[in-house]
């Protein structure tokens, strides 16, 4: 596999860049700006950076008041925070309103690891996807993070993007573009289709290495547009493969699993297998070992991909 | 029309559009049958003072980049909002009798995607003034000389985010920032002093780093000196604690919690008329 680059760091950097290219750029967070790599736009832009302490519900609010004086605010804590503490005040003061806010959350998943279930956000997804005006993105990689960043600058509107705590391999070519309500198609095949999103997209690439072994073609998504959903290529997919497993680090409810059962149920039933965390809190231990406990590793996927196809066959 | 604070206000003026206002509230609510008698009364003197004496504002530009910035954290008094920014002509009179119907440009909190004039959705109690700071760093980013005002429910301010926004405002010395609180007493279930304990309420904005003022919050020049006294003090934002009645100018309705979310039936509503009228 080619080089790692962390979805937290890309987006420190891209910030930065940011930062210096548009002086409307603003950035808050919650006194985790050494984690979130918000850091280096502090060091740089110090005028232009809050950090509001740990008080994730004043950074919301606060964030929503700059929006309305005319920056491009970006807010980062952990996700668990942004999302589960702050939750109310991004309906009401955020989505409600419709403030061009950036939200970019790091340590969302399991792969957080050692800081245990408190701190592992797998329900992020689920909070930000059922609010109106709310566009959900989980980078995939490093260039795919840097795109995002990008494109949320340029939108208005509110948006959050969730990063992880480890690094990933890179996929995406460094000048990658990216487009909203657009998944990608990794790998073409046409036995069971794979969806994925941020780590565990590689982890669907990896399943289909396994996969093509036994003669299974896989088809590979990066759904990281969880929201507005490239329900069109969901469809394609099903039509195409009869067949779908998602995977994701978040509860198996709520996120990208029940995002494409939505809509496999109202456009094109086919057997879908969810990859995820099944009704459970996260728990301390190494990345590595959480991802096999939980089920999240491209074994776990291989074999949710033989369930969705046996069922297609049983049909 | 750009208002001024340069101009030296009439206080008899002033008295004058509260009564109006009040008029205007009473019958929104009785039309709307429903929404927040008690604190949009005791919130009506302050808005009056603030909009017509104190604030830099264009009705017929409700987006001027410079205007004076007002959030009302409170959102329960959108009825004494609404009043106040119809009669300064943000949109006709007659859209007040539509409040909390469906399709009516005035939800039952203040929305700002449906009202112009009003900055911000609020209603969920607690987020205004981390907003208002919010907007207050972003006025010091651009140098305007923007002004952000933000008025506080005393029932309101036992939200935890409250606090939160006090500590950072007091931190980044927002002194383009004034807050004030409509201390009426009351809340939905009963008084302050009953439901949760607030005092010494003035010595915990001190504490927090906050200039703190205490005026009576139906006397105009007593607010009008306060508002002005905040808008010097630098270094440090200001927090007039505006003591209230709730349900001010209605006798039926003064410092009874029955009327916090009741709106007033026909009775009561000539009732409030006659006494309004009379003034």
């Amino acid at each position: 596999m080619s080089a790692k680059e962390s979805t937290r760091v890309e987006y420190g950097k891209a910030l930065l860049q940011l930062g210096e290219e548009n002086e409307d750029i603003v950035a808050l967070d919650a006194d985790l700006s050494g984690s979130t790599q918000t850091k280096h736009f502090a060091k740089a832009f110090p005028d232009r950076f809050f950090n509001m302490g740990v008080a994730e519900q004043d950074m919301v609010g606060t964030a929503a008041g700059l929006a309305l004086g005319g920056k491009i605010p970006f807010a980062s804590t952990f996700a668990m925070f942004a999302t589960g503490r702050a939750w109310e005040q991004i309906r009401q003061s955020i989505a409600y309103a419709k403030l061009n806010v950036k939200i970019v959350a790091s340590h969302g998943g399991i792969s957080v690891g050692e800081d245990g279930g408190s701190h592992q956000a797998v329900e992020d997804l689920a909070l930000m996807r059922i609010l109106p005006n709310m566009v959900v993105l989980v980078p995939a990689d490093g260039p795919e993070t840097r795109a995002m960043v990008r494109w949320a600058a340029d939108y208005q509107g509110p948006v959050y993007i969730r990063t992880g705590r480890t690094a990933f391999p890179v996929i995406f070519p460094e000048h990658h573009r990216f487009e909203l309500g657009r998944g990608q198609i990794l790998r073409e095949g046409k036995d069971v289709t794979l969806a994925g999103i941020g780590l565990l997209v590689h982890h669907c690439l990896a399943a289909a290495d396994l996969l093509a072994q036994e003669g299974v073609s896989a088809r590979v998504l990066n759904l990281s547009c969880l929201k507005p959903l490239d329900w069109q290529l969901v469809v394609d997919s099903a039509r195409r493969t009869g067949a779908l497993v998602t995977a994701e680090e978040h509860m198996a409810t709520g996120g990208l699993g029940s995002a494409v059962s939505e809509v496999l149920a109202e456009h094109y039933p086919v057997p879908l297998q969810r990859v995820g965390l099944r009704d459970i809190f996260g728990t301390s231990g190494q990345a590595e070992l959480l991802l096999k406990h939980y089920g999240l590793m491209p074994d776990d996927i291989k074999r949710a991909a033989h369930k969705a196809m046996a069922r297609k066959d049983s049909r | 029309m750009v208002k001024k604070s340069k101009e030296i206000p009439d206080i008899s003026r002033l008295r004058e559009t509260a009564r109006q206002v009040r008029l205007d509230i009473v019958e929104m609510l009785h039309r709307a049958n429903s929404g927040h008698t008690g604190g949009s009364l005791s919130a009506t003197d302050i808005l009056v003072a603030l909009f017509f004496a104190q604030m830099r504002l264009n009705p017929q530009d409700p987006c001027w980049p410079v205007r004076d910035r007002f959030v009302l954290s409170k959102g329960h008094a959108a009825p004494a909002l609404y009043a106040v920014l119809s009669r300064l002509g943000f949109f006709p009179r007659e859209e007040l009798f539509t409040l909390r119907q469906f399709g009516s440009s005035l939800q039952g909190h203040p929305d700002s995607s449906c009202t112009p004039g009003v900055e911000v959705p609020t209603g969920s109690l607690g987020q205004g003034l981390s907003i208002a700071n919010g907007m207050a760093l972003a006025a010091r980013l651009n140098g305007n000389g923007v002004r952000v005002y933000a008025l506080l429910g005393d029932g309101e301010i036992q939200e935890g985010q409250i606090w939160e926004a006090a500590m950072s405002a007091a931190h980044y010395h927002l002194d383009n920032l004034t807050a004030i609180l409509d201390r009426n007493r009351l809340q939905i279930d009963g008084h302050t002093a009953e439901v949760m304990s607030l005092e010494p309420v003035a010595q915990k904005w001190e504490a927090f780093g906050w200039h703190t003022l205490e005026v009576n919050g139906h006397d105009f020049p007593e607010l009008l000196d306060a508002l002005k006294d905040a808008e010097k003090f630098k270094g440090r934002p200001t927090m007039i604690i505006a003591h209230t009645v709730k349900g001010k100018g209605v006798s039926i309705f003064e410092n009874q919690v029955k009327y916090h979310g009741v709106a007033p039936n026909k009775e009561e509503y000539e009732q409030a008329l006659k006494e309004l009228q009379a003034d």
